[in-house]
């Protein structure tokens, strides 16, 4: 499985990908992996703020719930609704169609911290 | 996420079980071949295992299970007496059917499911030990069964008795300074604790808001913190289980109210470092909350209070033998230390001067009622009956039993099976099956244990692909050595014969099920043709 080297990742298998100030957060496709078929998505309000390392969504499969956390401080400006109704986009296409919110960044470096994808993949190896 | 699937889904093991019911016999089976063989002498397939319609397809038009005298009430029109837009255009489909096929139909039902009376439930975290028939019978004496909760004190007296020896008794099983019965299950004990050690800071003047938990905890905790608005955060564990005491020390801060701690742990092991993790947060003044879950390995053994614990619940089904209902009704006892004894729940059940027993509501800075009337009461019964039949002796003997049975079934099935954390245990341990590459997951193998008349263990939690098993101080060797049996034949089919797991259960009314399918487009209603 092919970890993109254009974004972050958190220890908590999140990925973060960075475009201008906003900020776009995933699952990772080995977590997607580990839970098995995701059944429901709960995604934020579009607007709210959210500050760094908080809990911002969660995802369910027939085998447990995840808590996706942020990796920066700012306000959500988008939320992936296609996921509502169909979640196995984050089982198909962790890293694209199954991204899960964008948040506008009040400070993009805080991404700095993160982990790069060789990092991550030594994470989970 | 804190961990990949640390937390199950609202309940993992029910929700696994909901579509699948019982084998057809409590007997191992020994695999496909033998269940069909069987099949092809009896032609017809037994009855538990036929399809089974539901009660509306049941019966016909006309049929009924009473017959009613002529009324002598004059009949009226009731198109002059009902606005005719409130009127249904037909009649509701409710079937009509006689009293002896509604009897048949659900004990039919009934024979599908499983229960800890018929079959072997080692299901860890649940503590599914067997009921005593002799607590049924005191909870259906008429001077307890038949009370209401409006009756005079003076009527009730041996009922209140009851309730203040079982709370006192509570306390001293816990090593702390008073108990509230009053919360209606254990998450229910979690939110009560939770607005007691809230009440003890705002007394304090301290507001803190964050409440720490491990990141083995059951997932009751931190959505009990958010019930009453308070920030969980998580602390890591050690690779043996136990809680990362650096972690801990870093988190630990003028803000943290609590930390919610179970121990022994979802892990199965009982954490030594608890002194100092009691140390840690009283230094910064903060209270150690107890998930009561395991207390079922402790009991006469250790107690809560004198590890350092400031409050705790109880689950009175897991640990004192009352039934677990279907979602209730359960009981969730809390107990505090003394300094926080100001804040109980009202009213509290008390022992006058006089000898008598009454209800006390003159507690100034409590935190007011959590539950209607006075608790479960029926269930705060049957834990008495059990706690009085046993005796101090007993209950330490139930805990000793309770170990020693997690850990032969541990020593026995570490020949086949990883066990990720070492021993020894408490009363439950996880174990991984080793699937190597044949594809198979522990999922596989809860399914194929319904083959052997065996509860699935609860699964993929508190860690990845595991089982995490629970024997009880209630099961005989005989069904112990069974249970070993059939997990040892599991793991031989799969390195010899994977695609039976993949496949099972066969020999329940339902097949394997498409839990995917289940969960993203549920169709549980019933519609006529």
């Amino acid at each position: 499985m092919k970890t993109p080297s254009d974004r972050r990742y958190r220890e908590t298998h999140e990925w973060f990908l960075l475009e201008g100030d906003i900020v776009t957060i995933g699952l990772t496709a080995h977590a997607a992996d580990e839970l098995t078929d995701i059944t429901y998505v709960d995604l934020p309000e579009v607007g709210k703020t959210v500050a760094i390392d908080e809990v911002v969504a969660e995802v369910e499969s027939v085998k447990a719930t995840a808590e996706i956390y942020t990796g920066v401080a700012g306000q959500i400006v988008e939320v992936n609704t296609a996921l509502v109704d169909n979640p196995e986009l984050i089982n198909d296409d962790a890293f694209n169609d199954g991204w899960l919110l964008k948040i506008r960044a009040d400070s993009p470096t805080a991404l700095d911290d993160l982990m790069s994808a060789k990092a991550y993949e030594k994470h989970i190896s | 996420m804190s961990s990949i699937a640390s937390r199950p889904a609202a309940d993992i093991t029910k929700k696994e079980t909901a579509t699948v019911t019982v084998p057809v016999s409590g007997r191992p089976v020994k695999g496909i071949e033998s269940a069909s063989s069987s099949q092809a002498m009896s032609k017809k397939p037994r009855l538990q295992q036929r399809d089974h319609p539901v009660l509306f397809e049941l019966g016909a038009p006309g049929l009924s299970g009473v017959s009613l005298p002529p009324s002598e009430v004059p009949s009226v029109d009731r198109a002059k007496t009902i606005p005719a837009e409130l009127l249904a255009s037909e009649l509701p489909a409710l079937p009509e059917i006689g009293e002896l096929d509604v009897v048949r139909h659900y004990k039919r039902l009934a024979h599908r499911c499983f229960s800890i009376d018929e079959n072997f439930y080692p299901l860890g975290s649940c503590t599914m030990k067997y009921n005593p028939r002799v607590n049924e019978r005191v909870a259906a004496l008429p001077g307890f069964a038949h009370l209401h909760p409006y009756q005079r004190e003076s009527d009730v007296q041996g009922m209140l008795e009851l309730l203040y020896r079982l709370r006192c008794d509570l306390a001293e099983i816990a090593g702390l300074a008073e108990v509230s019965l009053q919360p209606a299950a254990g998450a229910h004990g979690e939110m009560t604790g939770l607005m007691i050690i809230g009440a003890y800071h705002r007394h304090r003047n301290e507001p803190r808001k964050k409440i720490l938990v491990p990141d083995t905890a059951h997932g009751t905790n931190p959505a009990s913190c958010a019930t009453c608005d308070r920030s969980a955060m998580t602390v890591r564990s050690r690779p043996d289980g136990r809680v990362d005491l650096d972690d801990l020390r870093s988190k630990v801060d003028t803000d943290t109210a609590a930390m919610m701690i179970t121990n022994p742990n979802t892990v199965g092991v009982f954490d030594e470092g608890i002194g100092d993790i009691a140390d840690i947060l009283h230094k910064a003044g903060a209270l150690l909350y107890l998930d009561g879950a395991n207390m079922n390995a402790i009991l006469g053994i250790t107690r809560p209070g004198d590890f350092g614990v400031d409050v705790m619940h109880y689950n009175t089904h897991k640990t004192f033998s009352t039934p677990h209902g279907g979602g209730g009704p359960g009981a969730g006892p809390v107990a505090v230390a003394e300094k926080l004894r100001p804040f109980l729940p009202v009213p509290q059940v008390i022992k006058r001067d006089d000898g008598t027993f009454g209800w006390d509501e003159n507690r100034p800075s409590t935190i007011g009622k959590v539950r209607s009337f006075y608790g479960q009461i029926g269930v705060l019964v049957r834990a008495y009956a059990y706690i009085r039949s046993l005796g101090c002796d007993g209950l330490r003997d139930v805990s000793e039993k309770a170990v020693l049975a997690a850990n032969y079934l541990a020593a026995r099935l570490g020949e086949r099976f990883t066990l990720p954390i070492p021993g020894p245990y408490a009363h439950e341990f996880i174990t991984v099956p080793i699937a190597g590459d044949s594809g198979v997951t522990e999922n596989d193998v809860a399914k194929r244990l319904l083959d052997h008349g065996i509860h699935p263990p609860t699964m993929s939690w508190p860690i990845q692909h595991c089982l995490m098993i629970e024997p009880t101080e209630t099961e005989s060797l005989a069904t112990l050595d069974g249970f070993v049996d059939a997990m040892i034949e599991i793991a031989d089919e799969i390195e010899h014969d994977p695609e039976v797991l993949r496949t099972a259960p066969h020999m329940t009314p339902v097949k394997r099920v498409d839990e995917v399918a289940a969960n993203r487009r549920p169709n549980v209603r019933w519609r006529a043709e």
